[in-house]
């Protein structure tokens, strides 16, 4: 435990100490903050004209912001993924601390919980500057809470799933622009399988479905919390970690 | 405290080591010697776990690095080829983490920080980032690493490349303070560092075992003939060297002359003897009977480097006959 903690706090560190973590939050905060904005004028906009026409429309801050926001939030992190990725492993391997880590009494398991839980506080951070927004609105509104907490679990285990699968692939090469770009193509790959079986209903499409992660996405940001897609979301991370210690042990006896 | 039989280690096409054993005594400093590519590195990576054998088995501090890996890892220091530091991190806090990394309770840390950064001289750069730090201070940065948990056995794969003289002085000094408790394995390709920091050698080359003894026995074993330099007045140009060296093997015991380049009308001549005889005094007679003057006479000692290129050179000359050998 104190291992991976260790590990962990070292990743977050220097996750701080180059301007990788800043140049994520402040351009999250910046894409995040400009569908804030576009989506709160519209939704003024609409309330205006309807009070006009003398209709009383029905309003809803969770329904009209916050839903298609958090669902914007999934999709650009897909892009933020890989920039947190990339370096866990393959910097390691390329600067040989990785023989450092690997000659310590830590175990493999300790050395990917570390990294995995570091990149997840990074993208915690990352999320956390769309709370500056969604704070606003619970200043001076009165939305739900709690769909947005489902959102926003559904935000950090879609996060942890492709994070996983990041880390996997930052083990099996040197070079980060290889390690970022591979899972950067994964984790466009896993979007898209959504758009291809949309509306198809054959039995080989139903489970294309199911394996994209945007799609359990879905449910999350409705505020439905579904133990199937946390299941799904749950099995993906505990996969994607076990084969990343499958593959550094490959790593130990091909290196 | 470690013990190896019958080590190799295979890559996919290459055998990096190949059936290699010894063994090393509790505070014995050993150096491991050999050329580039020799099998050095692979060892070490074997001897802490980072790589595992194909076969054969290596005990260390105990415990076998197949079956026990994470007690061997806490018994031992590494220091790989490249120091394997954080350029983002600054010293004392990389020192922090390595040794927490390795066991030291947060109680001690501190002081064990404190500690290891006296050792290796590193008070001065306490909180520099190491990114900024010059190739010296990143080695010692690495070598304090490698020692701070107090390890049973130390590993080190090239502790002085990069450093100036002074800081490879500093660095021996430190090693020999470390040995009597601690185990040491250094490797080098430096002969000079064996022969002054080193009381064992082991020496590969392409992989196999090529020699296993004392730095002392070594070069007594395969010194065992004398090498004298000759130096002779030539005026007018007579002697020839050619006459010369026809005399000089002449002479009973000698098994091998070597004429080197002469200047101011002097020639110079390596004589080396044969195994278990004296040879200056009849050398001289030789000379002087011949009416030469024999202007300065002096032995030389065969060093380390001679050594080591004639056990590594005879490994590569049998491995060409075997292969001719094959051919035909």
């Amino acid at each position: 435990m104190r291992n991976i903690w260790l590990i962990c706090v070292k990743e977050l560190k220097s996750y701080f100490a180059s301007p990788i973590a800043y140049i994520l939050m402040a351009f999250f905060g910046l894409i995040f903050g400009f569908g804030f904005y576009t989506a709160t004028r519209d939704m003024v906009r609409y309330s205006f004209q309807a009070q006009m026409m003398g209709q009383m429309a029905q309003m809803n801050v969770n329904e009209q912001i916050i839903k298609p926001l958090l669902g914007f939030a999934s999709t650009v992190a897909l892009f933020l993924i890989p920039m947190i990725t990339m370096r866990t492993f393959a910097e390691e391997k390329s600067r040989g601390t990785i023989e450092l880590l690997l000659t310590s009494p830590v175990s493999d398991l300790q050395i990917i919980l570390g990294k995995w839980f570091g990149a997840m506080a990074l993208y915690i951070c990352v999320l956390a500057m769309s709370m500056i927004n969604i704070g606003l609105l619970f200043a001076w509104g009165k939305p739900d809470l709690k769909p947005v907490l489902v959102a926003y679990l559904g935000l950090l285990l879609q996060g942890g799933c492709l994070l996983g699968i990041g880390v996997l692939i930052s083990t099996m090469t040197k070079n980060q622009i290889i390690a970022g770009g591979v899972t950067f193509f994964v984790c466009l790959l896993l979007w898209l399988l959504s758009w291809f079986t949309a509306f198809d209903t054959t039995a080989a499409a139903q489970v294309v479905n199911y394996l994209s992660i945007v799609t359990h996405f879905e449910n999350f940001s409705k505020g439905v919390l579904e133990s199937k897609d946390v299941i799904f979301y749950l099995s993906m991370i505990f996969f994607s970690l076990f084969l990343t210690s499958r593959a550094m042990e490959s790593l130990r006896w091909r290196a | 405290m470690i013990k190896v039989e019958g080590l190799s280690k295979r890559y996919a096409r290459t055998v990096a080591v190949d059936n290699i054993s010894f063994e090393v005594q509790k505070g014995e400093i050993v150096g491991f010697l050999g050329p580039n590519g020799a099998g050095k590195t692979t060892t070490m990576r074997v001897l802490t776990c980072f790589l595992p054998p194909t076969s054969g088995t290596a005990n260390v501090a105990g415990y076998d690095v197949v079956a026990h890996p994470m007690e061997v890892k806490k018994r031992i220091g590494y220091l790989p080829e490249t120091p394997p530091v954080y350029p983002d991190m600054e010293v004392a806090e990389y020192l922090k983490f390595t040794g927490q990394l390795k066991g030291i309770s947060s109680g001690d840390i501190n002081r064990r920080v404190d500690e290891v950064m006296g050792r290796c001289s590193l008070g001065d750069v306490r909180n520099k980032l190491i990114g900024k730090l010059s190739k010296g201070y990143r080695q010692r940065v690495g070598l304090a690493q490698a020692i701070i948990h107090n390890p049973d056995v130390l590993i080190l794969d090239e502790p002085t490349s990069g450093l100036d003289p002074k800081q490879i002085i500093e660095i021996r000094a430190l090693l020999k303070s470390l040995a009597g408790d601690h185990t040491i394995i250094l490797s080098t390709h430096i002969l000079s560092e064996v022969e002054q920091s080193c009381e064992r050698v082991i020496i590969i080359s392409q992989g196999k075992l090529a020699a296993i003894d004392s730095v002392h026995n070594l070069t007594n074993r395969l010194r065992g003939s004398e090498a004298v330099a000759v130096e002779i007045e030539a005026a007018n140009g007579s002697p020839t060297p050619a006459e010369v060296q026809q005399r000089l093997e002449q002479v009973s015991g000698v098994s091998r002359v070597v004429t080197r380049d002469g200047r101011d009308g002097r020639l110079h001549f390596e004589v080396e003897s044969l195994q278990g005889r004296h040879i200056r005094a009849d050398l001289a007679r030789s000379v002087v009977n011949a009416g030469w003057a024999l202007t300065e006479m002096r032995a030389v000692g065969l060093s380390l480097e001679d050594i080591f290129l004639q056990l590594t050179a005879a490994e590569k000359n049998s491995l060409q006959k075997t292969a001719e050998g094959e051919t035909k």
